[in-house]
């Protein structure tokens, strides 16, 4: 507990760099207060030179000076509070409780950047999580402990999908009472985070919800704690609990945003688009805490959802998210434009755990022969569709306007469902199968003879 | 001692500065703070050096004091390496988890291979007897299907004055003793060093003339990766760079694999270690496992030892090479590599050249791909490395820096194409943008091996194959229907080619790995095809009865019905040709 007074040589946005320092340790969080003031700010220690430091300060530099700042060094690097008190709570980015209900004590606390997990020590993720969205189910599975984000714009339905899944998702084990929703808001509008708030609410979770919000105008350095507050409770209530925990990270955009906006301040060097050029192992330090581990009960399942600018895909903060991730939902404005809901757009969509957690003794046999051949038809009716386009559906060959109308059926009755409408999987396979009964059996190509037999329509 | 010390006076994440270090040397491996955190020195400024450091800096304080450990960065070789999984700078990740289990904890110092762990070594050598570098003086079963060659370490020569007695041993027992030339006694023992970033010395590189096998269509017929040869996966995400480096791992026939999983996901290395033990295979009837050898330094691992673990890889790939065998390295992702060169470039506050990228990118790049080559090794085995490294270009645009400079010093470029993998069409390597410069060097190996048209029949698909891209810019403006039937032949032709022979399904237990007879009948079948069709075609019959639904979808499915271990199935397909053209021709006479 060392309350010092020390020199501050310069404040420059959110950094302020002291003088005459010893003993400090890289990354501890010190605490300033102006004016003797009683409440202190937090920053984060993120340079060390000889006797000086530089320091990130989370909440804001307004109102300290070189002359009226005392700074007190904790030794230690941001920890939160751990318990399975913290259900419920609503927390800011660096994890104060905001919701009025006082301090979270607890013996235990957990360093926000956690450890990465030793690969040995991982167990690869093989359980099918029914969302009860087809596109979702059929073609994009989510398994228990992926971390599968959803890549939006602005103005689509991506918080409507991430409520559905939260509803529908059935995360937990049979005994259906360890589960759990973290939450983590970054630069979101106060309406977006009272949408899902509301939604945890009437789906009646909000018991098991643990929130870390920064909104759209608090502090841009805590937008970078966020979510590692979050993952931190997340893991502390899956690896020590057991417990099945969804997360919620959104909006990853404005979170690497924040991070651009303090590197430029920093004067790094910029990679693409002035991110910085550890973007990249930023975001796999947060993504990569998801998973399962052996000896362990519990799961963390990553929902992230990230907005892209100007709908670009090969955007840093999408590109970035995809090569980490285990795969991506990605919404359409085409789509979403022809009135379908989800407008999920398969296509450029993926989940790679999908692979293991599906078929015979997990969903259904066919199930892997079916997506496989829905998504090679569909990707066909995307090539018919510009064709039609050029020499008029009138022109086309028998076949291929039976791709066009598969397309059509595809989109208004296997990806377009109802916000509140849940569908079994089951329900989602003997439509994938009766949709491509409109064509000929020749094009199945992707359909082995035997599932054909037992699955086929006529 | 004392001046060995030197006193850490900045800290900016995985970059550090001490001073006090002028009895330090380049690319030492120091060890700094009271945690010991392992690091190496990457520049030095009179008083004061720079030093990378391979584990988190947190907690770390100015005043702590850097160790020397008077080597380079370097690891210990010998037996033990085969079927274990270590982090980019050796250390055992399976130790490390009985030690704390869960997470990586922090300072886990320098530990390697087991030293203790006592192997069966039968010697080779007698008393009296001169050894040269690289020569073999005993050898360990390491695993069921590699035999470890103890080897006099490169540089090392002298009469054996002392040898042990067939037994069991461990790593740091002496067991051969040798007088070198200036009457020095030199210990051999199982284990030896050697600084990563050195490449091993050979006798002499040989030139390339086999192919690296891999059981991937694709690959074997169209793009061959030569023996000793290199090649890069360039894709964007999730077009199937892993999965192709997974099956290379998996079904190519080298002796040892050296599998590099450079900043990428946990799960990917997880789940290698739990499907490769079960996998048998198909040469040696053992599993996998045993030929293999993994690096793990997943994204969330420190940065640092990132930019070490592809140097780790290579070395070990070498060790193997020089017993004699034939190792193929694969490094998924050598962006990441480069970004870690970039992001410690940046911290040292290096002018940056292309896209934040240090002007010497090219120079690593050519440097780590001519460790590849088929060689003949010091103690006059032959043995070769081949290394296949993944490119994760941002945006899957193939301009950026990496891809291009790869594309200089690689011999074949398996461009993944973002369409064919929406498409779900695996694996997804355009066949337009792909090439292999091997192909020359291996036709002989081809005729000889495979068949003696073979070279010609692969001519002939990939021709077909640009006269259909070419048709399908008519047909995106036309449709199919106003082309002549010659023409719509061929469109007909490059379909099964794509989807009945390209494609080819990782997941599916018969096509996962496809011996290189049947694919060359496959080949073959489809050439028959075209030849039978097309004369039909030039008598004037009309595609409509040329292409018949039931013979092309037979032949679309061969590689599921037929099975791998009995190709006599390809005689009934060519028999059904044949009939059904002419009774065609009969009706057309
Ligand atoms: N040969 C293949 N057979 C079947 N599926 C494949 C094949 N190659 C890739 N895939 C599919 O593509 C997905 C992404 O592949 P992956 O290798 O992880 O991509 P990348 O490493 O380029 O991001 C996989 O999860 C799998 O579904
Ligand atoms: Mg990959």
């Amino acid at each position: 507990m060392r309350n010092e007074y020390l020199r501050l040589d310069r404040i420059e946005g959110p950094f302020v760099v002291l003088s005459e320092v010893s003993d400090a340790a890289y990354d501890e969080i010190v605490e300033l207060y102006a004016d003797n003031g009683q409440s202190g700010r937090k920053g984060r220690v993120v340079l060390l030179d000889e006797d000086k430091a530089v320091v990130q300060v989370f909440g804001s530099t307004t109102g300290l000076s070189s002359i009226n700042t005392s700074v007190r060094f904790t030794g230690k690097p941001l920890t939160i509070p751990l318990s399975k008190e913290i259900l419920g709570r609503t927390f800011n980015g660096i994890g104060e409780a905001i919701d009025g209900g006082g301090a979270v004590y607890s013996p235990s606390r957990g360093d926000i950047n956690g450890r990465p997990v030793n690969p040995v020590a991982r167990q690869y993720p093989r359980n099918f999580i029914q969302t009860g969205i087809s596109s979702i189910d059929l073609l994009l599975t989510l398994i228990r402990g992926q971390k599968l984000p959803i890549f939006s714009g602005n103005g689509l339905p991506h918080n409507e999908l991430a409520v559905q899944i939260v509803r529908q998702a059935r995360i937990a084990s049979e005994e259906g009472s360890d589960f759990a929703i973290v939450f983590a808001a970054m630069g979101v509008r106060h309406d977006e985070a009272d949408f899902f708030i509301r939604s945890f609410e009437e789906s009646g979770v909000l018991e098991r919800v643990v929130m870390y919000i920064n909104l759209a105008d608090d502090p841009i350095v805590e937008r970078i704690t966020t979510p590692r507050c979050a993952l931190t409770a997340a893991e502390y209530l899956a690896f020590e609990h057991g417990m099945h925990i969804l997360v919620i990270l959104t909006d990853m955009t404005s979170y690497c945003e924040a991070l651009r906006e303090i590197s430029a301040s920093r004067e790094e060097v910029p990679s693409r688009k002035g991110y910085p050029g550890y973007l990249y192992s930023d975001l796999a330090s947060l993504y990569e805490r998801a998973g399962m581990m052996k000896g362990r009960k519990g799961s963390i399942t990553q929902i992230p959802i990230l907005t892209m600018p100007n709908d670009d895909i090969t955007h840093p903060v999408p590109d970035l998210t995809g090569y980490i991730t285990e795969g991506q939902i990605v919404l359409s404005r085409d789509i979403y434009q022809n009135n379908i809901y989800p407008p999920v757009d398969v296509l450029p969509s993926l989940s790679r755990l999908m692979k293991d957690g599906i078929g015979k003794g997990y969903t259904r046999e066919d199930h892997p022969d079916l997506a496989n051949q829905i998504f090679s038809t569909y990707s066909r009716v995307r090539e018919v569709r510009d064709l039609a386009q050029v020499i008029g559906e009138d022109s086309l060959s028998d076949t291929d306007a039976r791709y066009l109308e598969f397309g059509r059926q595809f989109e208004e009755r296997l990806i377009k469902q109802g916000f509140n409408e849940n569908r079994d999987i089951t329900q989602t396979l003997d439509l994938g199968w009766h949709l491509l009964s409109i064509m000929p059996q020749e094009e199945l190509d992707r359909i082995s003879p035997e599932i054909y037999r037992k699955y086929g329509r006529k | 001692m004392a001046e060995n010390k030197g006193i850490i006076s900045m800290i900016n994440g995985p970059v550090i500065r001490g001073r006090n270090m002028r009895a330090f040397r380049m690319r030492e491996m120091v060890m700094v703070g009271k945690d010991r955190l392992i690091g190496e020195v990457i520049s030095i400024d009179g008083d004061k050096a720079t030093i990378q450091v391979y584990e988190e800096t947190e907690g770390l304080k100015i005043g702590e004091e850097i160790i020397s450990t008077g080597r380079p960065l370097s690891l210990r070789l010998g037996p033990g390496i085969i079927g274990s999984i270590f982090d980019g700078i050796e250390r055992p990740l399976d130790a490390i988890n009985r030690m704390s289990p869960g997470y990586l904890p922090k300072g886990i110092g320098l530990i390697s291979i087991d030293e203790e762990k006592e192997w069966e070594v039968s010697l080779l050598v007698s008393t009296g007897q001169k050894l040269g570098p690289g020569q073999v003086f005993g050898q360990v079963q390491e695993t069921g299907s590699v035999m470890h060659r103890l080897m006099v370490p490169p540089g090392i020569s002298g009469t054996v004055v002392s040898v042990v007695p067939d037994g069991r041993y461990d790593l740091n027992q002496v067991l051969v003793v040798l007088r070198d030339d200036n009457g020095r006694e030199v210990p051999l023992k199982m284990m030896q060093e050697w600084p990563v970033r050195t490449p091993r010395p050979v006798m002499k590189r040989k030139p390339i003339d086999r192919p690296l096998i891999t059981g991937q269509r694709i690959l074997d017929m169209f793009f061959p990766i030569a023996k000793g040869g290199t090649a890069a996966i360039p894709g964007g995400f999730g077009t199937g760079k892993t999965m192709t480096q997974h099956q290379l791992a998996k079904w190519s026939d080298a002796d040892i694999i050296v599998y590099v999983g450079c900043g990428e996901r946990g799960n990917e290395m997880t789940e290698v270690l739990e499907d490769f033990p079960a996998l048998i295979d198909p040469r040696t009837k053992r599993s996998l496992m045993e030929r293999t050898v993994l690096i793990a330094n997943t994204s969330n691992m420190p940065v640092a030892a990132r930019e070490a673990s592809i140097y780790t890889g290579i070395t070990l790939a070498e060790y193997y090479r020089d017993m004699g065998y034939h190792v193929a390295i694969m490094a998924d992702s050598t962006s990441r590599w480069a970004e870690a060169l970039r992001e410690i470039s940046g911290r040292l506050e290096e002018m940056p050249a292309e896209e934040g990228y240090p002007a010497y990118l090219p120079t690593r790049l050519a440097e780590f791909y001519e460790r590849a080559g088929m060689v003949e090794t010091l103690n006059g085995q032959e043995g070769s490395v081949t290394i296949i490294g993944a490119v994760s270009p941002p945006g899957g645009d193939f301009s950026e820096p990496v891809t291009q400079n790869t594309k200089r010093f690689v011999g074949a470029f398996l461009a993944l194409d973002r369409r064919l993998a929406h498409a779900r069409h695996f694996p997804a390597i355009n066949w337009l943008s792909s090439y292999s410069g091997y192909m020359d060097r291996l036709a002989d190996w081809y005729k000889e091996n495979a068949a003696s048209d073979v070279v010609d029949l692969r001519a002939q698909a990939l021709r077909l194959l640009h006269e259909e891209t070419k048709l399908l810019e008519i047909v995106k403006l036309v449709g199919e229907d106003v082309l002549p039937d010659d023409q719509r032949l061929i469109l007909e032709i490059a379909r099964l080619l794509k989807n009945g022979f390209m494609s080819q399904n990782a997941y599916h237990s018969e096509d996962t790995y496809v011996p290189l007879s049947k694919q060359y009948l496959m080949l073959k079948t489809i050439s028959h095809l075209y030849s039978r069709a097309y004369k039909a075609v030039r008598k004037g019959i009309p595609i409509s009865r040329i292409r018949d639904d039931k013979l092309f979808d037979r032949i679309l499915r061969m590689k599921y019905t037929i099975p791998n271990d009995d190709l006599s199935g390809f005689d009934g397909i060519n028999r059904e040709i044949d009939r059904f053209y002419d009774e065609l021709d009969a009706v057309y006479a």
